[in-house]
């Protein structure tokens, strides 16, 4: 199961109505590595994240996760497959704690969480490896503290600590820094880099100095398509990139 | 602290019938259990069922069947409705259950007007008429319970367990993956889990326990009617939900008693009780948006924070 890379689309393609909102995207993620997808908005990459966790069916093309075809699994399947992901929009369980949070996902694959007839005493031997999982994080003061009542950067990290506790291979990341402010985009840049230890991460990032800083590979997204695919400094010097995408970023900076 | 109150109600509960009329707190017992089955669903899964009457009327008129034409125990003819209707629950469930808010509802609801259908037509209900003389049948076969006084410590011991059901449910295991749907379906699926399935387990509990309040409710009037089934019955244990607080544990069962204590009131006004019930609905709304036990528990952490400091 050491394929070379850890996952693979082959023309993949999602339409709404006429419009391909992804269309023949063909991406190799190499094991081990944190690999980048850019691209301003609109160009597909959530699209591209749903369609590679199935959340969404795609119109075309394979995907393939350590060797296997999971084209036609369902999300659920792909998460137990070794796949997890975060969400762009904050995906935390609102009214339970930071703790429960965690432990929802430490439940997952095991057949405790069908047992409605058993007091929650029977899963306390999850706690500490749910504690454990918030300290990674930093969150080990707050284990008790309501999500909503969380502060935004610290919600981010429990949604990582959450996806975590998958303990995934590969790991799919949305956006995390969105919408943060630059004292908690340090902390959450070298969280990804320790957690991606041992794993497989894909990661769709606006700052591009979170990219450059964790991303050996780099790809492209525009209008649905890739525009072009290389390391930092490749892509960064490409004109077709620099005119779709990084100009404007450096004209809003 | 916690247990001197529980205590308490106890008391209250055990005394209560020498002061008030037996028939309406089994009433009162029944819609406790029913509007905490339903809360079940709409507090912790995020579920709205606008057909929960089904369960309620469904129940009563099996456990009354049974009771009339067979010669079993009480209990078992309870048991028997109860799961005949978590059995509709989970087929409503398997049915539903891919669907959310307004289309979720409105199924449910299609679903109890169909049952509401089916009982008048079939002959075994009595139709318009109702079911009559429902007879209170020996518990276990042997123990004769069938007078009112009686009969409300049997009740009372009913809801006990039923609570208790539920409560054991949501303080579960099952019930943390129950709340975490409630709060984000789509993040529950995508860590690996079947929301599917865990919501048609919660539709069979939760129809289960209804069924439970309608077979016990038919032994307590001892006839069943159309009116258990029809939807303005599940239209009110919305109402006692909301009223008392949804997703509070003890809300929809503050709310179902005081609903029924003021329909009972209100009874000899004939339409008043109707009308009060939509100006509390109105004033909860506008005031009481967590319900009157979730703004109690409020104000309560409110005031024990500025305590702190
Ligand atoms: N469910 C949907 N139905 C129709 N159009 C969609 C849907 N999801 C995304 N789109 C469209 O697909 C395009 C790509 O969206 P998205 O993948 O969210 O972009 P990105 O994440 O790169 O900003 C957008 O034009 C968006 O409007
Ligand atoms: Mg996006």
């Amino acid at each position: 199961m050491t394929t070379e890379y850890a996952l693979e689309a082959r023309g993949l393609g999602r339409k709404f109505g006429a419009f391909w909102a992804v269309k023949d995207v063909d991406l190799k993620v190499r094991r081990g590595s944190i690999h980048a997808m850019i691209g301003p908005n609109g160009a597909g990459k959530t699209t591209c994240f749903n369609l590679l966790t199935k959340t969404l069916q795609p119109s075309t093309g394979s995907i393939i996760l350590n060797g296997e075809d999971i084209s036609r699994l369902r999300t659920s399947d792909v998460a137990t497959q070794g796949m997890a992901r975060s969400f762009q929009i904050s995906a935390t369980f609102t009214q339970m704690t930071a703790l429960e949070n965690v432990r929802v996902a430490l439940q997952a694959g095991k057949g405790t969480a069908y047992r409605f007839w058993r007091p929650l005493g029977s899963i306390a031997h999850l706690n500490t490896r749910a504690m454990e999982l918030l300290e990674n994080v930093g969150l080990q003061d707050s284990a008790g503290v309501a999500a909503s009542d969380l502060s935004y950067g610290k919600k981010r990290a429990l949604e990582i600590a959450t996806t975590l506790a998958l303990d995934p291979q590969v790991m799919l990341l949305d956006e995390p820094t969105a919408g943060m402010g630059h004292e908690d985009i340090e902390p959450i840049t070298e969280l990804i880099r320790k957690v991606s230890v041992g794993r497989t991460v894909l990661i769709v990032e606006h700052n591009l100095s979170v990219v450059s800083s964790l991303s050996d590979r780099i790809t492209v997204l525009q209008a649905g398509q890739i525009l072009t695919e290389g390391n930092y400094a490749e892509v960064s010097s490409d004109e077709r990139v620099i005119a779709a995408y990084m100009g404007g970023v450096e004209d809003a900076l | 602290m916690r247990i001197a109150l529980v205590l308490l109600g106890v008391a209250i509960a055990l005394a209560l019938p020498f002061f008030v009329y037996p028939i309406l707190l089994m009433t009162i017992l029944c819609f406790v259990i029913f509007a905490s089955s339903f809360n079940l669903l709409l507090g912790y899964v995020g579920l709205l069922c606008f057909g929960q009457a089904m369960f309620l009327g469904l129940s009563a008129y099996i456990a009354g069947y049974l009771l009339k034409t067979t010669g079993v125990s009480i209990e078992i003819a309870i048991l028997a409705a109860a799961l005949v209707s978590a059995l509709l629950g989970g087929f409503v469930g398997f049915v539903a259950v891919r669907r959310t808010g307004i289309q979720f509802a409105m199924i449910t609801f299609a679903f109890a007007q169909f049952v509401y259908f089916m009982l008048l037509q079939s002959e075994f209900t009595g139709g318009e008429d109702g079911m009559q003389g429902i007879p209170r049948s020996d518990l276990f076969g042997v123990v004769d319970i069938s007078d009112s006084r009686t009969f409300y410590y049997f009740v009372l011991a009913m809801t006990a367990l039923a609570i208790f059901a539920i409560y054991r449910v949501i303080h579960s295991p099952f019930g943390e993956i129950l709340k975490a749907i409630r709060d984000n379906e789509a993040r529950v699926e995508s860590l690996g889990f079947r929301p599917e399935r865990f919501k048609i387990i919660a539709m069979m509990i939760s129809a289960g326990i209804a069924g439970f309040a309608g077979a016990l409710k038919a032994t307590v009037f001892q006839f069943a009617t159309l009116t258990d089934v029809s939807w303005t019955v599940s239209g009110e244990v919305i109402l006692m939900t909301l009223l008392g607080g949804m997703g509070t544990f003890t809300g929809p069962m503050v709310g179902a008693a005081a609903i029924i204590f003021l329909n009972d009131e209100l009874a000899q006004f004939g339409e008043w009780a109707l009308i009060a019930q939509g100006v509390i609905l109105i004033l909860v709304i506008l005031f009481l948006r967590r319900g009157v036990v979730g703004e109690a528990g409020a104000l309560w952490r409110r005031m024990r924070n500025r305590n702190k400091g």
